[in-house]
């Protein structure tokens, strides 16, 4: 049974890629106001863990609930997710507004006009990224920092009750990473809960209050301190730094 | 003056017009989603598929255009279906399917004894020799399609954009792909009496691309795809009757030269961009 508290509760969950086992037994719980970082070295299903709580994977066993039920009976809009950023055309012919204005597409009937709600939903979200003076320019025109707020913004235009982020700070500066985790927190401190996975191991403390170490199965989930502590962590952070991404300058 | 006028004056004229404003209109519309979507190959694939149903048709004694749209309806329903399923990739798909049901038409058209189709106006279109009730099909259907886009229309941009995110946040991304092949489809079964299975793909195909080169909006991507494919079909056909040439083939020339001519405008405003 679900507890109605819980954001997210995943039990012994498999999923496969066709033969490929990409999560063997994963079970966690997300609560709502909590920000939850998942670590992990490359192709160890952090990405296949958001993919399947946001509804796009069917898990072959265990069970799943989001926001209490499962992730493909919810409300439209009810879960946002960003992507990597390589995983969007950026030739396409929108700009910043049209990008972040798709955030309030799901929530909208079709005989629904895009009002002035909407709108405020949109300017709000270009605010809290900092992108709102570049609303007007075609995507193609931004850097690729500036394409991760984008993205985050249509998320946050699409005021969701469950936030997926996937490896946002990848390739980004220090100003951006540091503007994406304060929006970030101010979301968790509202209330809404937040999956996030990560490369960036030097400020898990700064982003999470809790700290998922992923390989297919979970090593270690606790605060980033207790993480630290079981020693799960240091092993998957020298995998990380030969690996994984490095981070822009 | 009157000289001008002169191919308005016949009444098989005056609804290859119509016939041919509609058809410029729809396929630019439907080609937006193509050419954003990198479906470019799809009309080309669905417009030979619809071939086996012009040969079943003829079979049953029923309307060859039914017998093709049925075709490539089930055809397009076939690609997404086993794009999907199958975990294939759209191209193969597309390659695979299409020449199956070409192959399938000229097999049965292989073993009639009898076969007296006129074949030339299916595969390069016969825009003179439409009837009424042709312009009063492409009326309705294209008013079908036209309602869909409308009703779709957030649905359609985002799942053009970025699939997987609308996907998660609760499109229905995935019907949405399947009304789109269907209405795909039929717009293609539109424009084939006009300009035939070869060159339908170029209508759906070259107005929009010839857009995408001026703009970096979606709306005005639209607007401007079915100003130029309005351009091209009326204007083609108008061109034909004075050159005396293939309806068809002037059509999709002069959209190929609206093309060449967008390549240039952007070409020349990078170019004073950068001196700028």
């Amino acid at each position: 049974m679900s507890d109605a508290g819980d954001a997210v509760r995943a039990e012994r969950l498999v999923v496969r890629y066709e033969r490929t086992l990409a999560l063997d037994g994963v079970t966690l719980t997300v609560h709502f106001g909590e920000a939850m970082g998942i670590v992990g070295p490359n192709g160890s299903g952090k990405s296949t863990l958001l993919k399947t709580i946001a509804g796009l994977l069917s898990p072959s066993q265990g069970e799943l609930h989001v926001l209490g039920t499962q992730p493909r009976k919810l409300r439209p809009g009810a879960i946002a997710y960003v992507p990597q950023i390589e995983a969007a055309d950026w030739t396409f012919p929108a700009t910043v507004w049209d990008v972040v204005s798709m955030g309030r597409f799901p929530g909208l009937r079709f005989w629904q006009p895009f009002g002035e709600a909407d709108r405020r939903a949109v300017e709000a979200a270009l605010h809290a990224v900092n992108m709102y003076d570049l609303r007007k320019r075609h995507i193609a025109q931004l850097s690729g920092g500036q394409q991760q707020r984008v993205f985050v913004a249509r998320a946050i235009a699409q005021r969701p009750q469950l936030l997926l982020l996937d490896e946002p700070t990848t390739g980004v500066d220090f100003e951006t990473e540091e503007a994406l985790r304060r929006v970030v927190r101010s979301l968790v401190d509202d209330g809404l809960p937040v999956l996030m996975t990560t490369h960036d191991l030097d400020r898990v403390g700064e982003w999470f209050d809790r700290l998922l170490v992923l390989d297919r199965r979970v090593l270690a989930l606790g605060t980033p301190a207790e993480v630290v502590e079981s020693g799960a962590y240091a092993s998957i952070r020298e995998h990380t730094h030969t690996h994984g991404h490095a981070r822009a300058t | 003056m009157n000289a001008l006028l002169v191919p308005f004056q016949y009444a098989f004229m005056q609804r290859a017009f119509v016939a041919a404003l509609a058809v410029g209109l729809l396929c630019s519309v439907m080609g937006t989603y193509v050419v954003l979507r990198k479906l470019s190959f799809i009309g080309d694939g669905i417009a030979h598929a619809s071939f086996a149903g012009i040969v079943i048709a003829y079979i049953r004694g029923l309307d060859y255009y039914v017998g093709a749209a049925v075709v490539a309806v089930l055809t397009a329903l076939g690609i997404g279906f086993v794009h999907r399923r199958g975990n294939i990739s759209l191209d193969t798909t597309i390659g695979v399917l299409f020449t199956g049901a070409f192959a399938l038409g000229v097999f049965l058209m292989s073993r009639l004894k009898n076969y007296a189709v006129d074949l030339q106006s299916f595969l390069f279109g016969n825009i003179l020799g439409v009837s009424l009730s042709d312009v009063l099909f492409i009326g309705i259907l294209g008013a079908l399609i036209a309602l869909t886009v409308i009703v779709l229309f957030r649905g359609l941009l985002y799942t053009s954009f970025d699939p997987v995110v609308a996907k998660a946040s609760g499109v229905h991304a995935e019907t949405i792909e399947y009304v789109l092949l269907v209405m795909l489809a039929l717009t293609i079964i539109v424009a084939l009496q006009s300009v035939g299975i070869i060159l339908v793909a170029a209508l759906l195909v070259t107005p929009a691309a010839a857009a995408y080169q001026l703009t970096s909006r979606f709306s005005t991507m639209m607007t401007l795809a079915a100003a130029m494919g309005i351009f091209s079909t009326v204007g083609g056909l108008y061109l034909s009757y004075f050159l005396r040439s293939s309806s068809g083939a002037t059509i999709v020339l002069l959209a190929t030269v609206v093309f060449f001519l967008t390549i240039g405008i952007k070409q020349l405003r990078s170019a004073s961009a950068r001196r700028a």
